[in-house]
């Protein structure tokens, strides 16, 4: 696994909390047995009307917004089911981190997987954040792993929380299930004892 | 309530600190805890790119006699179901890996498929104390034997496969103590809808829940399964009773449980594992059942539920902006005026099933409205069992007769309209009442609105063609 570099992108607001996994990727995106194409059913229903044509009320149809890596989502972001396909089709559009003040514990743990980073920030900050993108909806910011920072525009930084473990694995190329494999020895004595 | 006693003036643990202390296999210094999981349960949606990972990477499957399959997503139920190019390779896939790694699998022929939180407690594979995962939120729901169990994304799933561990932060413990006992009409489904509706879809975050307190003690433990299904709703990663009497009555004979001298170990080992007398929780919330009445939601997240006879809340009263604007997208998707009472408006679709409500006792709740009365006009019913032994259960005491006599159609098992992927869905605009767990936006169909309620509000709205207190239909 490589290095987590940090990366610079401007940042998409979809400030409405509790967004489920069903609105993420709905079910009937479900039926793969792959990981390919998920990015073209990203938040399906509110992407399309029922003609399948693009919503232009909808923040990501909008053209300004393309190419932009980061997303920012309101509370509890990713509740519901545990369908990886979620972070899936998050990261197969382009996005490389979401941002939030919380999220739903499995969507989190899967994100990571995938290097998508969920970055929780506070409340406060997550307010300014969306004054910034309200007075200039191009900025952009630096997510840097190491800092544990979102570097603006203006030189000013917002801290963020990640899953510490997760952040050293990601920032050392290690990767989860080779770590899970080098405990074979003391999971066959648990074996044993149980 | 029983407790288990501190042995040696210990601290006192709960439940869920004592099934977790004993499933640590090594934790490192700033690292989660290496967790063992003694049951893993798979289906076909969520697994596939899973096996192909271990493939890849030259793994096999660690413990394929912990490891246990079946196919309910993104099976028909219907008997002559048009054909499903996709979902049938995902079946295949089920099977194919299935056959490669050995593991048992309920496959299409088989006398026990069904819904993988029905089929895992139905076997007994579900028990007292274990760790159980499967790549599924509703996981949860076979925490009413005392198991540690959640839902895990797919990479989890390839890391239980080929490790049978996980790695895990321990979680906060929040205990759900609900007193009393419930009136008339008032279900398991009514308790965990009233609890959602009270701390909100996030409020257990972090959390596992324990269910404590006498309305839980008196509950059967299908009527537990229904409570612990829905904790992830409420945003937690687990829900668990302490298992008692009931549970062991439940467990016995059945054909996955320890027999014999298995049997007195294992019972012996289960009756140490409830909360010790004096244990703290990080967090806590009472509720009285006797003051419920029978639930259903408005909204467009299970947390968003009132009394069937209240009228749907208004924005404006809400305090806070984005909670404001998340009720009044909500109403809208829903096409609810703010105040507008909900009994008495017009249903198209019922649907009764679902892990959290397709057990048989659920089905016999139906059954006591649909005896003797007729699904209304333009309704549309589906009653989908939740696994082939609940519908052989169902047609042996003639339930299946009373749902199809009263107009309902009887399906083959599986999870069916909850998830929508095997074709049985909703219209855009439709309304429906089911007993399903999650009333998101299209997730019962795209455009689809769904109210929450328990099998006994369904039946009696399926009967009314309308919103229903099933108190008023039972009465008529």
């Amino acid at each position: 696994m490589t290095h987590f570099e940090p990366f610079a992108s401007r940042i998409v607001p979809l400030p409405v909390n509790d967004i489920d996994t069903d609105q993420i990727i709905p079910a009937r995106f479900l039926k793969v047995t792959d990981r390919l194409g998920l990015g073209a059913h990203l938040f399906a229903d509110w992407r399309y009307d029922a003609e399948g044509t693009p919503r232009e009320d909808f923040i990501l149809n909008n053209p300004s917004q393309k190419g932009a890596n980061i997303l920012l989502a309101g509370a509890n972001f990713g509740c519901g089911s545990s369908r990886e396909h979620a972070p899936w089709a998050l990261a197969a559009f382009g996005f490389r981190a979401i941002i939030s003040t919380s999220f739903a514990d499995i969507f989190a743990n899967n994100a990571l997987k995938n290097r998508l980073l969920p970055l929780v920030i506070s409340q406060d900050d997550h307010r300014s954040l969306l004054a910034l993108l309200d007075a200039n909806p191009a900025s952009e910011v630096t997510v840097s792993l190491e800092q544990k920072m979102i570097l603006l525009p203006d030189g000013k930084s917002v801290p963020f929380q990640l899953d510490e473990f997760a952040r050293r694995c990601l920032l050392d190329g290690v990767d989860e299930l080779g770590y899970l494999l080098r405990f074979a020895d003391r999971i066959a004595s648990y074996e044993r004892q149980a | 309530m029983k407790s288990g006693k501190p042995v040696n003036d210990k601290v006192p643990r709960t439940l869920f600190e004592k099934v977790w202390d004993t499933h640590v296999v090594a934790r490192e210094e700033g690292c989660p805890a290496v967790l063992y999981v003694d049951l893993h349960l798979v289906h076909e949606v969520t697994s596939p790119q899973a096996f192909s990972l271990l493939r890849e990477r030259g793994l096999t499957v660690r413990r394929p006699d912990r490891t246990v399959a079946t196919l309910d997503h993104s099976v028909p139920t219907a008997l002559h179901a048009p054909s499903d190019p996709q979902a049938a390779l995902q079946i295949r896939r089920m099977e194919e890996n299935a056959e490669w790694s050995g593991i048992t699998l309920y496959g299409m022929e088989s006398q026990h498929r069904g819904i993988v939180h029905v089929v895992g407690p139905e076997r007994g594979l579900t028990q007292p104390g274990m760790t159980i995962v499967c790549g599924d939120s509703h996981t949860s729901t076979h925490g009413a034997f005392g198991a540690l169990a959640f839902g895990i994304g797919t990479s989890e799933v390839a890391h239980v496969l080929a490790t049978q561990c996980l790695l895990q932060w321990k979680p906060k413990t929040f205990e759900v103590r609900v007193e009393g006992s419930p009136g008339p009409g008032v279900t398991a489904k009514d308790i965990i809808l009233a609890l959602l509706s009270r701390i909100g879809v996030a409020g257990g975050s972090g959390h596992v829940f324990e269910y404590t307190g006498p309305a839980i003690r008196a509950m059967t433990m299908e009527e537990r399964m229904t409570i612990c299904n829905m904790s992830i709703e409420g945003g937690a990663r687990a829900g668990m009773i302490g298992p008692d009497d009931t549970t062991y009555e439940y467990l016995a004979g059945r054909p996955d449980a320890p027999a014999e001298k298995a049997w007195d170990h294992a019972l012996a080992r289960w009756k140490n594992i409830p909360t010790d007398e004096g244990a703290a929780y990080d967090a806590s919330v009472v509720l009285d059942a006797t003051a419920l009445s029978p639930m259903i939601t408005f909204g467009t997240n299970p947390g968003m539920g009132i009394s069937v006879r209240e009228s749907v809340p208004s924005p404006d009263r809400v305090a806070g902006l984005s909670q404001r604007q998340a009720l009044a997208k909500a109403l809208t998707y829903m096409g609810l005026q703010p105040g507008r009472k909900l009994l008495g408006l017009p249903i198209d679709v019922v649907f009764i099933g679902s892990c959290t409500n397709s057990r048989i006792s659920d089905l016999r709740l139906a059954a006591s409205v649909f005896r003797l009365r007729k699904v209304a006009p333009n309704v549309r019913v589906l009653v989908v069992p939740g696994s082939r032994d609940v519908k052989r259960q169902a047609e042996a005491e003639g339930l299946d007769r009373i749902f199809t006599s009263a107009g309902a159609e009887w399906r083959d098992a599986g999870c069916s309209m909850c998830i929508a992927m095997n074709g049985d869905q909703l219209e855009p605009g439709q309304y429906a009442v089911s007993t399903s767990n999650r009333n998101f936006e299209g997730r019962q169909g795209k455009g689809g609105r769904t109210f929450l309620a328990s099998p006994l509000t369904a039946a009696a709205s399926a009967v009314t063609g309308s919103i229903a207190d099933v108190r008023e239909v039972l009465e008529s």
